[in-house]
């Protein structure tokens, strides 16, 4: 069964976005709106089947992102269609909706709601994820007073646990000191060892081959290769050095 | 897509409004009485004692009737309208139901709304206008303007993401409703003939008249009255649900 299915899906952002002041957008109608789009994404095809874990390599502006945004449902392609089974939990919305003012426990509630949490799950969840994050003392604390450090681990603390059927990934593995780190390496180990389908984004092709089996490598918005890990980093890597020489 | 629970997450987005907004000021919820109350002291000694020629009865009770509804539309509109484009980074990093982001704005101006609701019933207590049947009115109209302003706020919160001018527009629209409507004046007959259509469809000027009517005279509001503030905040709910789901899906693209 396939759990993400893209079929020739291409994605475009409009220069202009930028100017949303009155005169520009009256201009824009004038001229002719998106006369001259940029393809973030073009003519993408692939499938994930369930249980895959699968990386995605290319390099600063390629596309990942987006790619990822289309995958959780953020914005919708322009051309093509993407269907995405079960529930997402991306690792790139760590602390999103996070307020300064808040307290950490009223933070974790919050976010969980907007990561689509049920009340009961966030409630019976709440103790594991503060254990996870090891943060039990700095609960009632505003989250104003906590180091980046810390916002980052609560943040993943609360994704990790919503238990997803697809996880996905984004230059993440950075997150708080190394034993922290091996923490969350080894809970997305059981997340795959768990039968989840997992996606996983990053620029540094090693972190992709010793986690996935399968590999994307996008350029420029389009997909150059679509095979086994150990295949593709090493001819991204290879195209890569090139480019620099 | 999002599979989570719409009435935590618009709850959760309440509670954040209403937190954030007191959690560091030492007077806390007392400002949302602080204000309609210097107000309504201001424009009673204007009225009444600067220029003394005025007929008006109760006109304390008679102004905080205005005051209240307008104070919830100015608030709850202007936030409402930048609602989305301040919460961009939830938007752009959580498929979360785009409305429910200007409706929970709408709904924790709603909690400062019910407090000022309470002053504007303890004054008309004050003031010797008892409980009535016709009180039965009042969340009816309540619940009809909130509605209407779900609906604008809807609208405005949409556009506000395409042209971020939207909001000093809303902002100068609130002000010039401070004089439009009849919060501190009562029009005479032949002036709202003469502007009928400024007072009739205008769902602030229908709350203020159906309260006067309710706190003041103790009587019912006129149907007509209701049926057309009915109209007019179903009618803008429906537009503004029409309106911002087809202008959601490019937020993204926007913010």
């Amino acid at each position: 069964m396939n759990v993400i299915e893209f079929s020739q899906v291409w994605k475009s952002f409009h220069r202009a976005a930028e100017q949303q002041l009155l005169r520009h957008y009256i201009v824009d109608l004038f001229d002719g709106a998106d006369s001259n789009p940029f393809y973030a994404l073009k003519d993408i095809t692939f499938k994930i089947g369930e249980g895959e874990c699968v990386g995605v390599v290319g390099s600063n502006g390629a596309g990942k992102s987006t790619l990822l945004s289309l995958v959780t449902g953020l914005a919708p392609p322009n051309r093509g269609e993407v269907k995405v089974k079960g529930r997402v939990a991306a690792l790139l919305e760590l602390g999103a909706g996070f307020h300064p003012d808040l307290t950490g426990r009223e933070n974790v509630i919050l976010n969980a709601s907007l990561m689509g949490f049920k009340r009961k799950e966030a409630m019976n969840l709440y103790e594991p994820i503060v254990d996870f994050a090891e943060m039990a003392d700095f609960m009632d604390e505003p989250l104003r007073t906590y180091s980046s450090g810390m916002k980052l681990r609560l943040g993943f603390a609360v994704a990790i646990n919503l238990n997803p059927d697809v996880l996905i990934i984004d230059e993440i593995l950075a997150v708080g000191d190394q034993a922290f780190q091996a923490k969350c390496t080894e809970k997305i180990l059981e997340i795959k060892k768990a039968g989840k389908t997992i996606l996983c984004v990053s620029h540094n092709g090693s972190t992709i081959q010793s986690l996935c089996d399968r590999a994307l490598w996008l350029d420029h918005g389009q997909l150059m290769m679509d095979g086994r890990s150990s295949e593709v980093v090493p001819a991204y890597e290879g195209r890569r050095a090139a480019s620099h020489a | 897509m999002w599979k989570g629970d719409y009435i935590f997450f618009l709850e959760s987005m309440v509670m954040k409004d209403f937190k954030i907004r007191y959690r560091n000021m030492s007077l806390g919820v007392f400002w949302s009485l602080l204000n309609p109350l210097i107000l309504m002291a201001v424009m009673t000694f204007v009225f009444t004692v600067l220029t003394p020629n005025n007929t008006i009865q109760y006109f304390p009770l008679f102004v905080l009737c205005g005051l209240v509804p307008y104070n919830f539309f100015s608030v709850a509109w202007n936030s409402g309208t930048v609602s989305i484009t301040n919460n961009a980074g939830l938007i752009k990093r959580v498929p979360v139901p785009r409305e429910v982001v200007p409706i929970s704005t709408v709904l924790a101006a709603c909690i400062h709304l019910l407090i000022q609701i309470g002053l504007l019933l303890a004054v008309t207590l004050v003031y010797g206008r008892g409980i009535n049947w016709n009180w039965l009115y009042l969340p009816v109209v309540w619940a009809l303007a909130v509605v209407f302003v779900c609906g604008i706020v809807l609208v405005t919160s949409a556009l506000d993401v395409y042209i971020r001018d939207i909001r000093y527009v809303v902002e100068s629209f609130v002000t010039v409703l401070f004089w439009s409507v009849p919060i501190f004046y009562y029009p005479s007959a032949e002036i709202s003939q003469r502007f009928s259509y400024v007072f009739d469809y205008n769902p602030i000027t229908a709350l203020i008249f159906a309260l006067r009517s309710i706190l003041i005279d103790g009587h019912a509001p006129p149907f007509s009255l209701l049926a057309k503030f009915a109209l007019v905040s179903l009618g803008m709910f429906g537009i503004g649900w029409f309106v911002f789901g087809r202008l959601k899906s490019r937020f993204f693209d926007y913010l």
